[in-house]
């Protein structure tokens, strides 16, 4: 007789439902099971009805993202045994409309990417003969930024996003400096422009929270906090020498 | 949205630096002057000691720029304090006259005072 | 925001509460965080009382130590003086994610930045306690 965990799942159906409700489940506590296994086991034999996304079940497609225990985690990353005896509360990501049980809608997220406008700029291409020459060390200058799986725990956690969606949020201005750090890239004031507003890098308070929840330790805080001196150096620049100003290479 | 890039980065650098002035000169300040000296844990200088103290150029300088970066440190702070913990953002125009005016005030009385030791 | 279509009726909102801040203990951490600010304006005001009362003379002065003494400010101060500590405290360990000094292509880590700065907080308080306490 195997031992058994509950497992409290937010259930929310648009058509039928006004707001969200929880339904519970008792699944087996096999000890190499994640919580996107106990997910599945619902849904095989307990409850087709139940709608969740996932794909890689290995942490690298950032599909699976729900609050388990009011923490946002990759739910093929999370230990079911590490919430024994439970129960374990699962719930859609924090901060985002709720699409459908636990499925939100982050279509508010990709708006906020593009503005980031994550990809390289160049003022002038070069040939398609000539490579880009980066040194390991130009490289290592951005790469951990470049690590974001788009998973947007970090949106989850962040207080500032919850309290005002207009806020950019720690993913697309971390996505936006690993483009202003990488050797390659010619386009940081044109992102700057962008980011520079309220709501963008200044609306950051640098609760951290991000940084804590990211699977993939992409610090975005430290990301957005370089960020703000970078654009302050630039700004003092800018009145210091209003014409000599030069650009980030 | 109105763009504001030309005054968050002169607001986030006042706030940094009076983060770093307040963090490094309050503990020993208040330490000193609101528990130590009124409990009797230290002897506090004399009157007169902190006054001749007080008239010398440096000091006052000293005390007029730990007064002016942490009043806009916590003006800064207590600003989205208010914007983002009683979700008030709407009235952002009189949060910011608030919180910098009220750092403003502050700086003036202590440029004023410190100029007028006598 | 996806537009509603017939197999999307609509989404749902969930409202943040206005005691989000209390649901979880990094949340109630960086509340406090802000609200030292508060005391840091309350040590200025302090600060500038003192400055005050000590131009003022004898009179003025012997009222502002008689109000520092009450038990009712005595305990302010005390809580003044650790939400201080505590932003000292939270500052000295930000500092290094902001500041990123990179040595010979490396990073230089976290507690090669806080280290030093918290020798010069300790060296800094030492010297403004020896400036007023020597008389």
């Amino acid at each position: 007789m195997a031992i058994k965990i509950t497992i409290e799942v937010a259930r929310y159906n648009p058509a039928r439902d006004h707001e969200p409700g929880t339904d519970s489940y008792d699944v087996p506590l096999h000890k190499e099971w994640v919580v996107l296994d106990a997910l599945n086991y619902i849904k095989d034999h307990l409850d087709g009805s139940l709608t969740f996304r996932w794909s890689c079940r290995m942490g690298v497609c950032g599909s699976c993202g729900m609050m388990v225990n009011g923490v946002p985690k990759l739910t093929c990353s999370t230990f079911l045994s590490d919430y024994a005896p439970g129960p374990v509360r699962i719930e859609p990501m924090r901060h985002f409309p709720i699409l459908r049980d636990l499925v939100v809608d982050t279509s508010d997220f990709l708006v906020k990417l593009a503005q980031s406008k994550p990809w390289i700029i160049r003022k002038v291409e070069k040939p398609l003969d000539e490579e880009y020459v980066q040194t390991p060390a130009q490289l290592e200058g951005y790469k951990q930024f470049s690590m974001c799986i788009n998973c947007l725990l970090c949106y989850a956690a962040c207080p500032i996003y919850g309290l005002d969606p207009r806020f950019t949020g720690p993913a697309a201005i971390a996505l936006a400096q690993r483009y202003n750090m990488d050797s390659r890239d010619e386009g940081a004031s044109e992102r700057l422009d962008i980011l520079s507003k309220q709501e963008g890098i200044w609306g950051c308070m640098f609760v951290g929270e991000c940084t804590q929840v990211c699977p993939e330790h992409v610090d975005p805080a430290g990301a957005i906090q370089q960020y703000k001196l970078t654009a302050a150096t630039e700004w003092l620049k800018a009145l210091v020498l209003p014409r000599g100003a030069k650009e980030r290479p | 949205m109105k763009r504001t890039r030309s005054n968050e980065p002169l607001l986030w650098l006042l706030f940094s630096a009076g983060g770093v002035v307040s963090a490094m000169l309050m503990p020993v300040h208040l330490f000193l002057f609101a528990v130590a000296f009124p409990l009797g844990w230290l002897d506090p200088p004399s009157d007169e000691t902190l006054l001749a103290l007080i008239r010398q150029p440096l000091v006052r300088v000293y005390l007029f720029v730990f007064c002016f970066l942490s009043l806009f440190h916590g003006a800064h702070r207590f600003r989205f304090t208010l914007y983002d913990g009683l979700q008030i953002k709407h009235l952002n125009e009189l949060i910011n006259v608030l919180c910098y005016g009220g750092a403003l005030v502050g700086t003036v009385t202590a440029a004023y005072l410190l100029w007028r030791v006598p | 925001m996806i537009n509603p279509t017939e197999y999307l009726p609509k989404s749902y909102h969930r409202r943040v509460s206005t005691y989000w801040w209390l649901a979880r203990r990094p949340y109630l951490k960086f509340i406090l965080r802000e609200a030292s600010s508060v005391f840091v304006g309350w040590t200025v005001l302090l600060t500038l009382l003192q400055i005050w009362a000590v131009t003022r003379g004898p009179s003025a002065n012997a009222a502002f130590h008689e109000w520092m003494r009450h038990p009712l400010m005595l305990g302010v101060n005390v809580i003044a003086f650790l939400f201080v500590l505590f932003h000292a405290v939270t500052w000295f360990s930000l500092t290094p994610k902001a500041m990123v000094i990179r040595v010979k292509g490396q990073r230089v880590p976290d507690w090669a930045i806080s280290g030093p700065t918290y020798a010069v907080w300790v060296l800094v308080s030492l010297g403004v306690a020896w400036v007023v306490l020597r008389g």
